[in-house]
C-alpha cells in the first residue's frame, strides 16, 4: 500500500510499504478513505520530536471503512464507516475507565522509555514516534487499529466524511481547551495561535458560554476567520502590544482564561523569544514557552491557562511566581478523544457547529510532501490539508 | 599511640591473594579487561589512561582469581554450591518490582498460582512444565542463548495474599520468588509486589554488565509485569506490529 513516510528533518516521501493485517483479537483494519495533516505533524516534520526513525508512516487524524476485525469485535462489521481517535487506549485500565483515555496504562508498548523521561507514560498515539509507541498512522491507505471496541466511533450514513473526519483529535482538542477554562456565562477567553485547534477552541469556547474571545496570531487570514463571530476580537500578536492590548479589552481585570493553541514551537518578537530560538538551537532547552509567558501574565487573578499546544520536554525562564502570586490554575495534556466524540457528534449533526470551515486544501496521498512545506511555511493561506487516500 | 607491628599487616590479612572470584566472572573480567585495555591503548589521551589502568585492574582480577572489593565485603563468588535449594547466603542479587493492576485480587492470584502462564508475559522464561501440586520445571533463556532449566517448589501458598517459592538442588539459575497480593487503595484493583532473589549466572560482574546495556533484572521484570496488566486488563498484549 501507499503511506507517507518521515525520513528525517523537512523531508517526507510517499512510499510503498506493507498492508496491515489483524494481530490482535480485538484490532480492526481501516481502508482510510479522508486523513488530514496535523499541526503537531508539523512537530515531527521540524524534527522537534525525538524517537522518530526513517520510515514511520505519519498521520493521526483519519477515518474510513473497516475491512478486517479480529474475533473480539462483534459491534462492527466489514464496511462500516469509522472515524478513529488519535490516541489509542485499551477501555479497561483505570484511566480509561475515568474517560481519561489519553492516559491510558495499556496501549504504549514503548513506556519504559516514557517513564524515564516523564515518570509515566501516557497511552500510545497513531504515528506520533517510538516512544509514543511505534505505531503506524493513518497517511496512508490501510491502518490497523487496536481496541476497535472502545476506539472507533461509527459514522452514520448520511453524514459525509469531511463533516466527521476532526472528531478524530482537533475537534476534541479545541472543545476540551475551552473545556478546561470552565467558562462561565459573559467571561472572557483569550486564545494565542488560530490554527485548526484554535479555531475550534474559539467557537466551543462561544458554545460554552464565553461572551467575548480575544483571539491571537500572526496571520491575518486565520485572524480574519476567527472574527467571523462578532464575539471575536483579533488582535495581530506582530503589531499589537498585547500587554496593554489584553488588559484594555478586559477593563484592567485580564482575560478569565487563557488558551494556549500554539505550544512548543512559538514564534514572537519579545527578547526572550530570541533566547528560547537560541537555547533550543544549543539544545539547551527543547520548547519555546513564549505563548505561556504572555498568557500567564495577561490572566486574570484566580484564572486559568488551558494548554491543548504540544509541549515535549524542558523549558526554561517560566514565570512561575507570577503563576502563583495570582492564583491560577494550569489544565493541560492530551485529549481524552473517546471522551468528546460522541457529545460532538450530536453537536455537528445538529448544526451547531460545522468543522468544514477550517479546510483550504484537498490533495491526494502523492501531493502531501508538498503539502507538508505549504503547511509549514504557511503559504497559500494554508490553514487545514485532508488527503483522501 | 599503640606500636605499629610491619607484621601485623600480612597477619590481618592472610586471603590477600586468595581467589574469590567465580569461573565464569573470571572469564568475563579477562575479556572484559583485554577490552578496556586496548581501548585504551588506541584512545589515548586521559580517558585512555583511564581505560587502560580499568583493564589492568580487570585482567589481574580474572588472572589471579582475587578480587579486592570482594574480599572487603566478605563475597566469595567462587564456590559452586548447586546442591543447595534457593539462593545460597550472600551470593544472590534481590530485585523487587511493583505494580497496581485493575483487576480483583483473587483474579490477579489465580492468574499468577497457574504457573503455565508466567512465559505469556516474562519475556525469558520459555516454558514452565507442572509436576505436582507444588512442584515445576522451568526453562528460561539465558546470557549468549543459553538454556537454564531447574526444578522449583512452592513454598508458601496462600490463596489471594501470597505465593514464594524456590529452586531445588541442581538448578541451573538458583533463584527464589515471592508475589504478594493486596487491594490497592480506593477501587483501584490489586497492588502486586515481586520479589526475587537469584544468584546470577555471570556473577555480580555479569550483572552490572547487563545494567549497563539496560538489561538488568530490574528493566526485565518490570516490562514483564508491564506485559501482565496489559493481559489481565485489556486481555491482550500492546504491539505496534501489523502482522502477526
Amino acid at each position: 500500500m501507499k503511506a507517507i513516510t518521515w525520513q528525517g528533518r523537512h523531508h517526507v516521501e510517499v512510499r510503498s510499504v506493507e498492508t496491515p493485517d489483524i494481530v490482535n483479537p480485538r484490532d480492526i483494519v481501516v481502508e482510510v478513505t479522508s486523513t488530514a495533516i496535523c499541526g503537531s505533524d508539523l512537530h515531527l516534520y521540524d524534527g522537534f520530536i525525538p524517537t522518530m526513525e526513517k520510515g514511520d508512516i505519519l498521520g493521526h487524524e483519519f477515518m474510513g471503512r473497516v475491512v478486517a476485525r479480529g474475533k473480539e469485535i462483534t459491534h462492527l462489521q466489514e464496511g462500516d464507516r469509522v472515524v478513529v481517535p488519535f490516541n489509542i487506549a485499551c477501555g479497561k485500565c483505570h484511566f480509561c475507565q475515568r474517560t481519561l483515555t489519553s492516559l491510558c496504562d495499556n496501549s504504549n508498548p514503548n513506556a519504559a522509555f516514557v517513564e524515564k523521561v516523564y515518570g509515566q507514560s501516557g497511552s500510545g498515539l497513531f504515528g506520533y514516534s517510538h516512544m509514543m509507541g511505534g505505531y503506524p498512522g493513518g497517511q496512508a491507505e490501510y491502518v490497523r487499529v487496536p481496541y476497535a471496541d472502545v476506539g472507533p466511533l461509527k459514522v452514520p450514513d448520511e453524514m459525509e466524511d469531511e463533516q466527521v473526519l476532526f472528531l478524530s483529535d482537533i475537534l476534541p482538542t479545541g472543545y476540551m481547551a475551552a473545556e478546561n477554562c470552565r467558562i462561565e456565562p459573559g467571561d472572557t477567553v483569550a486564545v494565542w495561535g488560530c490554527g485548526p485547534v484554535g479555531q475550534f477552541a474559539i467557537r466551543c469556547a462561544l458554545l460554552l458560554g464565553a461572551g467575548h474571545v480575544i483571539a491571537i496570531d500572526r496571520i491575518p487570514d486565520r485572524l480574519q476567520l476567527a472574527a467571523r463571530d462578532e464575539r471575536v476580537t483579533a488582535l495581530h500578536s506582530d503589531k499589537t502590544d498585547l500587554d496593554e492590548a489584553l488588559p484594555e479589552l478586559t477593563g484592567g481585570r485580564g482575560p478569565d482564561s487563557c488558551i494556549d493553541a500554539v505550544g512548543m514551537e512559538a514564534h514572537g518578537t519579545a527578547l526572550g523569544n530570541l533566547y528560547d530560538h537560541v537555547k533550543t538551537a544549543a539544545f539547551m532547552a527543547t520548547d519555546r514557552p513564549h505563548v505561556l509567558r504572555q498568557a500567564i501574565r495577561a490572566c486574570r487573578k484566580g484564572g486559568t491557562l488551558s494548554i491543548p499546544g504540544v509541549y515535549g520536554g524542558v523549558v526554561d525562564k517560566l514565570p512561575l511566581g507570577a503563576a502563583f502570586a495570582k492564583g491560577l490554575s494550569f489544565r493541560m495534556g492530551q485529549t481524552h478523544v473517546h471522551r468528546y466524540m460522541p457529545l460532538l457528534l450530536d453537536l455537528i449533526r445538529d448544526q451547531e457547529i460545522d468543522p468544514r470551515f477550517i479546510i483550504t486544501h484537498r490533495a491526494s496521498l502523492d501531493e502531501a510532501p508538498e503539502l507538508y512545506e505549504t503547511f509549514r511555511t504557511k503559504t497559500d493561506g494554508c490553514l487545514k490539508v485532508v488527503l483522501h487516500p | 599511640m599503640p606500636k605499629t607491628n610491619p607484621s601485623d599487616e600480612s597477619s590481618a590479612h592472610p586471603t590477600r591473594s586468595c581467589p574469590n572470584v567465580g569461573r565464569w566472572e573470571r572469564t568475563l573480567s579477562v575479556a572484559a579487561g583485554a577490552a578496556a585495555l586496548l581501548g585504551g591503548l588506541r584512545r589515548r589521551g586521559i580517558t585512555g589512561l583511564l581505560a587502560g589502568g580499568v583493564g589492568i585492574a580487570l585482567l589481574r582480577r580474572g588472572i589471579s582469581g582475587h578480587c579486592n572489593v570482594y574480599e572487603r565485603l566478605g563475597i566469595d563468588t567462587r564456590r559452586e554450591t548447586r546442591e543447595e535449594a534457593g539462593v545460597p547466603e550472600d551470593q544472590g542479587i534481590k530485585v523487587v518490582e511493583t505494580i497496581t493492576i485493575n483487576r480483583p485480587r483473587d483474579e490477579v492470584y489465580g492468574f499468577w498460582r497457574d504457573l503455565r502462564n508466567l512465559p505469556r508475559f516474562m519475556d525469558h522464561l520459555s516454558t514452565v512444565e507442572i509436576r505436582t501440586e507444588e512442584e515445576s520445571r522451568w526453562v528460561a533463556s539465558g546470557p549468549g542463548g543459553r538454556t537454564l532449566e531447574w526444578d522449583a517448589r512452592i513454598i508458601n501458598d496462600q490463596p489471594g495474599e501470597l505465593i514464594a517459592w524456590e529452586s531445588l538442588p541442581g538448578a541451573d539459575l538458583q533463584s527464589a520468588g515471592s508475589v504478594r497480593f493486596e487491594s490497592a487503595p480506593g477501587d483501584r484493583g490489586t497492588q502486586l509486589t515481586l520479589t526475587l532473589l537469584y544468584r546470577p549466572p555471570l556473577g555480580r560482574l555479569g550483572a552490572l554488565g547487563a545494567k549497563l546495556l539496560n538489561r538488568s533484572p530490574e528493566h526485565q521484570l518490570r516490562e514483564d509485569l508491564r506485559r501482565l496488566r496489559q493481559l489481565l486488563e485489556a486481555g491482550e498484549m500492546a504491539t505496534a506490529d501489523i502482522s502477526s
